[in-house]
C-alpha cells in the first residue's frame, strides 16, 4: 500500500488568511499597548513628581509648623534597612549557595533547602510582616523598629541572593575546579580563590535585585518598622536602628492613602522610580559585562 | 555530451520535476551557493554529496524555501518546480512546502501523540473530519512502514518511540500532507545501522510515488540508494550525473578525488 | 592511595541531544536563556521557578571521603548552616503563623471564621468569607485578562519583534516589574479609579473603589511575571519543532500557536501560578483602589481583599481583633503554601508532562 499523491495544484495560488491577519493585529496592538502604558506611567509619575523633588525635599525632615515636607529621614531609614539586610543576607545567601553547589551530597537535603528558598520567595510581604512582628518585635522583644525591619527583610531577600549565586557558580566550568583541585588545592582554598571571584557578578546581580525588592517593600515594613519619619536621625547608630521609622515606600503609602497628600506621594514616587530605573540599568550593565567575559 | 545539453534534453523530455538555474545564496558575507544548476527527476532518488560545509544542505533547503526563516540570507537565480518559480512573488510558501515535504537530520517529532503528529499537517491545511484524518494517519504510517509497530499506541507520546521509529514517524508526518517531492537532510545520520537500513529500504519503496532528494555525507549510502548524484564542493555543484556513471567514471578530477577518498 | 578518588556529578543526562523540550524555568531559571540577569522583583520570582528543576548542580566536584583538615570541616559546617537558614526560616514561619493565627480560629470556630459573612470588629464579628471571595475573584479576574495578554506579548517578544523593538519592550516590561506596589496603588487611584468612577456614575452607583479597579491594577502588576516567564519558556522550545512545523506548510502563526506555545505550556503554567501567588498576596496597591468594604464582591462595588484588613486595621487592633488579623494571615499563608506546592509539583514533572 502506498500513499497516493493528493495533487496539490499550483503553488502560486495564495490562500486568504483573514484570521491570521486579525491575530497579528491583536498581537501588535497589545504589545504596543503595553509599551505605551509603561511609557505613560513613567512620564506621568515624573511630570507630577519631579517638581516636588527639590534639594530641600531631599535633605530635610517634615516640618508641621512651617508646613514643609521633607523625606530625608525616610531616605536614611531606607538606606539603613538595605545596608544592614545585605550585610546579613549576602554572607548567608552566598554560603548557602556554595553549600548547595559544592558540598551537598544528599539529594533530599538539597531538595529541601531549594524548596525552602522557593517557598520564601513565594511568600507575600504582608505575611513577612506578620511573622516579623510576632517573631522579631514581640518574641525577641525588638519592638517595632528598623532592626526588626532589617531582620525581616534579610529573610525576604535571602532566596534572591542564594539563587543568583547558585546560578553564577553553576556557570563556572567543571574543568576550572578539576584544574584547581588537581594542583592539590584544598576545597575551601579552591572556593575562595577560584569560585568566589568567578561568581562575583552573580552575587552582585543578586544584591541589586535585593535592593530593588527592599526599596519597593511596604507592607511588611509597615507592620515591623512602622512609625513615621518625622525627625532628623539622631543618636548613635544603634539608637537609630532600635527606633521605629518608615522607608520611602511606606512614607508614600502614608501620604497617598492616609493623608491624601498626592503631591508628596508623587514626589516620593518619582524618587523611587528613578532609583528603580537606575537599578535596572545597572543590572543590564552587569549582565552585559557578564556575557562579555 | 555537456552537462548543459544533458539537462536541456531531460527538461524537454518532461522527467525533470524540479531544477535550479544559476542559484546563488549568500549568508551575510558568505557566498554559500555559487551558481547551482541542478535537476531533480521525478520518481527517482537524487543524492547530494560532498564534504561538510560544501553547501549541500543549504541547497536542499532552497528547494522548499526553508532558508527564508534564516536571517541575512540573500538568494538569486531560480528554482523551478513543475514550471513555476519557487521564489516567484505570487508563491504561497505554505502550499510549496506541502508539495515539497522535508525530513530533518535528527528526528523531530512534536511533543504530542503519534496520531496528532501525523494529523498536524492535514489539520493545518483545514482537514477537520475525524474519519478523513484517521484514514490519512493510517495511510501515512503504512507508507512510512511504521503502521504495524505503532497502530496500538497512536495515543502515546511520539517521544516515547525509539530513534529510528521517530524518524519514520517524521517521514509519515511529511507524507500526510500529500507531497510530491520529499527532501531528506541526512535522515539517517543520527540513527543506528539497523534503523538506517530500514529507512533506506523505505526510500526504495517511496520513490515509486515521490521524487526524493537526499543529502548524505555517506558515499556508500548515496551509491546504495540513489539513482542520480550531485557532488558539491565549496558551494559549487561540481558534477551531477547518474549515480552508477558518476561512481564508475567521474568526469571531474575533484569528484574522483572525493569518491576515492583522497580528501574528505 | 595518595590521590583522592574524584567523582563527577552531572545533571541527569538530558536524553538525545535537544530532543526533549525542557520547560523554560526548569532549566536554568528565567535568566539563563538570555545569558543575562533579569532585573528586580520579576527575576526573583521567575527564576524562583528555577530551583525545582535542577536537582544536582551541573558542575561540581565531589572530593570524596578522606582526612580533611579542620578548616575544611569548619567551612563545610558553616556553609551547611547558611543553607539551613532558609529551611529554618520556613519552619519558624510555619510555626509562628499557626501559633498566632490558630487561636482565633479555634475560638470563633473555623466555620464561623472562614464562612462568616460579617466582619465587624466592634461587635466582635469576625467572618472573612467576603474577603476570601473578593481575593479569589480579583486573582481569578486578573489571571483571566493577564494570561492571554501575557502570552501574546511573549510571542511578540520571542518570535515576531525585530530585535531592537524586543529589547526596548523587554526593558520596559522589566521596569514594570520593578515599580513598587505603592506606586502602582498611587497610579491606580489617580488613573484607573476615576475611569471606573465615571462608569459607576453612569450606572448610578458611584463609590470609591471597586473590584474592577483591583483586577485591572493586578493585571498590570502580574503581567511582567507572566510575560517574562512565558517568553523564556517559548524561547527554550527547541528550534527543530518550529522547522518541522514550517516544513509541513504551517504559517508562522500556526507553527507558533499549534506547536511552540503548546510545547512551552508547562513553563507558561508555572508563570501563571507565580502570577497567581503574586496577585493573591498583593496588599498595599489594592488597598489604594479597592474601596475596602468587607461585603460580598461585585464587579463595580468596593471590595476588601484578604490582605487588606491587616495593614488597614493593624494599628488600632488589639485582643481578639488583632488575633483575627493573625487568623487572616494564617488563611493567606495556607493559600500561598498550596500555590507553592502546586508550582513545585509542576516544575518537577514539567519535562514529563510535556510529552503526554
Amino acid at each position: 500500500m502506498t500513499v497516493e499523491p493528493a495533487g496539490i495544484g499550483p503553488i502560486t495560488v495564495k490562500k486568504r488568511r483573514g484570521g491570521e491577519k486579525a491575530l497579528y493585529g491583536l498581537i501588535y496592538l497589545l504589545s504596543a499597548g503595553i509599551l505605551v502604558m509603561v511609557l505613560y506611567f513613567v512620564i506621568y509619575i515624573l511630570i507630577r513628581g519631579v517638581p516636588t523633588v527639590t534639594p530641600a525635599f531631599l535633605t530635610t525632615a517634615p516640618n508641621p509648623i512651617k508646613k514643609t515636607v521633607g523625606i530625608f529621614p525616610s531616605l536614611v531609614n531606607t538606606l539603613y534597612i538595605i545596608l544592614f539586610s545585605l550585610l546579613i543576607s549576602v554572607p548567608f545567601g552566598v554560603g548557602g549557595a556554595i553549600y548547595l553547589n559544592e558540598y551537598a551530597k544528599h539529594r533530599r537535603l538539597t531538595g529541601l533547602i531549594e524548596f525552602a528558598a522557593g517557598v520564601l520567595s513565594g511568600i507575600p510581604s504582608i505575611l513577612y510582616g506578620i511573622f516579623g512582628y510576632v517573631f522579631f518585635c514581640v518574641l525577641l522583644n525588638l519592638k517595632v523598629s528598623l532592626l526588626a525591619g532589617v531582620l525581616t527583610l534579610t529573610i525576604m531577600v535571602l532566596p534572591i541572593i542564594l539563587r543568583t549565586t547558585q546560578e553564577a557558580l553553576r556557570a563556572v566550568p567543571v574543568s576550572y575546579r578539576e584544574g584547581a583541585l588537581g594542583l592539590g588545592a584544598a576545597k575551601w582554598h579552591m572556593i575562595r580563590t577560584l569560585l568566589l571571584p568567578c561568581s562575583l557578578k552573580g552575587v552582585l546581580a543578586g544584591v541589586i535585585l535585593s535592593i530593588g525588592r527592599m526599596i519597593s517593600e511596604s507592607a511588611a515594613l509597615l507592620l515591623v518598622a512602622g512609625g513615621s519619619a518625622m525627625y532628623m536621625p539622631k543618636g548613635s547608630l544603634f539608637d537609630q536602628l532600635a527606633s521605629s521609622g518608615s522607608t520611602l515606600s511606606v512614607e508614600l503609602y502614608r501620604h497617598a492613602y492616609s493623608r491624601g497628600d498626592n503631591e508628596t506621594a508623587f514626589g516620593i514616587a518619582a524618587v523611587l522610580l528613578l532609583i528603580v530605573i537606575a537599578l535596572n540599568l545597572l543590572t543590564r550593565w552587569i549582565a552585559k559585562r557578564l556575557t562579555e567575559n | 555530451m555537456t552537462m548543459e545539453a544533458i539537462r536541456t534534453e531531460a527538461v524537454r523530455a518532461g522527467d525533470v520535476r524540479l531544477y535550479t538555474e544559476d542559484l546563488h545564496l549568500h549568508y551575510g558575507d558568505v557566498h554559500a551557493l555559487k551558481g547551482i544548476n541542478m535537476e531533480i527527476r521525478g520518481h527517482h532518488v537524487t543524492a547530494l554529496i560532498g564534504p561538510s560545509g560544501c553547501g549541500k544542505s543549504t541547497c536542499l533547503k532552497t528547494l522548499n524555501r526553508m532558508n527564508d526563516v534564516v536571517p541575512r540570507v540573500r538568494i538569486t537565480g531560480s528554482v523551478v518546480l513543475d514550471g513555476e518559480d519557487v521564489y516567484g512573488k505570487a508563491v504561497d510558501v505554505t502550499v510549496l512546502r506541502r508539495k515539497v515535504g522535508m525530513v530533518f537530520q535528527a528526528p523531530n517529532p512534536f511533543p504530542m501523540s503519534v496520531y496528532d503528529n501525523i494529523a498536524y499537517g492535514p489539520r493545518v491545511h483545514g482537514i477537520r473530519r475525524r474519519i478523513v484524518l484517521d484514514e490519512i494517519v493510517e495511510r501515512s504510517l503504512v507508507g512510512a512502514a511504521l503502521w504495524d509497530e505503532v497502530k496500538d499506541r497512536l495515543k502515546k507520546p511520539a517521544l516515547s518511540l525509539s530513534g529510528g521509529q521517530q524518524q519514520r514517524l517524521c517521514i509519515a508526518r511529511a507524507l500526510a500532507t500529500g507531497p510530491e517531492v520529499l527532501l531528506m537532510d541526512e535522515p539517517t545520520s543520527a540513527l543506528d545501522p539497523i534503523s538506517t537500513l530500514k529507512i533506506e529500504e523505505l526510500m526504495a519503496q517511496l520513490k515509486r510515488d515521490y521524487s526524493i532528494v537526499i543529502v548524505t555525507h555517506n558515499m556508500q549510502q548515496a551509491a546504495r540508494i540513489s539513482d542520480y548524484t550531485a557532488f558539491f564542493l565549496l558551494g559549487e555543484l561540481v558534477e551531477c550525473d547518474r549515480t552508477d556513471r558518476m561512481f564508475a567514471s567521474p568526469r571531474d578530477r575533484r569528484t574522483e578525488d572525493y569518491i576515492t577518498g583522497r580528501f574528505g | 592511595m595518595s590521590r583522592p578518588r574524584r567523582k563527577l556529578h552531572r545533571n541527569r543526562a538530558p536524553g538525545p541531544a535537544g530532543r526533549r523540550a525542557h520547560p523554560a524555568p526548569a532549566s536554568g531559571g528565567g535568566t539563563a536563556g538570555r545569558g543575562g540577569v533579569r532585573p528586580v522583583a520579576l527575576a526573583s520570582q521567575a527564576a524562583g521557578a528555577g530551583r525545582a528543576g535542577t536537582k544536582r548542580p551541573a558542575n561540581s566536584i565531589d572530593t570524596g571521603r578522606w582526612a580533611k583538615p579542620p578548616v575544611e570541616l569548619a567551612m563545610h559546617g558553616l556553609f551547611l548552616l547558611c543553607g539551613l537558614l532558609a529551611v529554618a526560616a520556613v519552619l519558624f514561619m510555619t510555626v509562628y503563623m499557626v501559633a498566632s493565627g490558630g487561636p482565633v480560629i479555634a475560638k470563633v470556630g473555623p466555620g464561623a471564621f472562614l464562612f462568616g459573612r460579617t466582619w465587624d470588629p466592634e461587635k466582635m464579628r469576625f467572618g472573612i468569607l467576603p474577603m476570601i471571595l473578593a481575593s479569589l475573584a480579583a486573582t481569578f479576574g486578573a489571571i483571566l485578562i493577564a494570561l492571554p495578554t501575557g502570552i501574546l506579548a511573549a510571542v511578540f517578544l520571542a518570535k515576531l519583534a525585530p530585535p531592537r523593538v524586543a529589547a526596548v519592550l523587554r526593558a520596559l516590561v522589566d521596569l514594570l516589574a520593578g515599580i513598587p506596589s505603592v506606586v502602582y496603588g498611587l497610579l491606580g487611584a489617580l488613573l484607573i479609579m476615576p475611569l471606573i468612577f465615571r462608569l459607576q456614575t453612569a450606572l448610578g452607583l458611584p463609590t470609591r473603589g471597586s473590584l474592577l479597579a483591583a483586577i485591572l491594577l493586578l493585571v498590570i502588576m502580574i503581567l511582567p511575571t507572566i510575560i517574562s516567564v512565558s517568553e523564556t519558556a517559548i524561547r527554550s522550545v527547541p528550534a527543530p519543532y518550529e522547522d518541522a512545523a514550517l516544513a509541513l506548510g504551517s504559517t508562522r502563526l500556526q507553527s507558533i500557536f499549534k506547536v511552540i506555545v503548546p510545547a512551552a505550556r508547562s513553563g507558561i503554567a508555572a508563570g501563571t501560578v507565580l502570577g497567581t501567588g503574586r496577585a493573591i498576596g498583593e496588599a498595599m496597591a489594592v488597598i489604594m483602589v479597592a474601596g475596602n468594604a468587607a461585603i460580598l464582591p461585585e464587579l463595580l462595588k468596593p471590595v476588601r481583599l484578604l490582605t487588606a484588613s491587616i495593614p488597614l486595621e493593624w494599628a488600632y487592633s488589639g485582643g481578639l481583633h488583632r488575633d483575627a488579623l493573625y487568623g487572616i494571615g494564617l488563611t493567606l499563608f495556607v493559600f500561598i503554601m498550596i500555590i507553592n506546592i502546586v508550582l513545585n509539583r509542576m516544575l518537577k514533572k514539567g519535562g514529563v508532562s510535556l510529552d503526554s
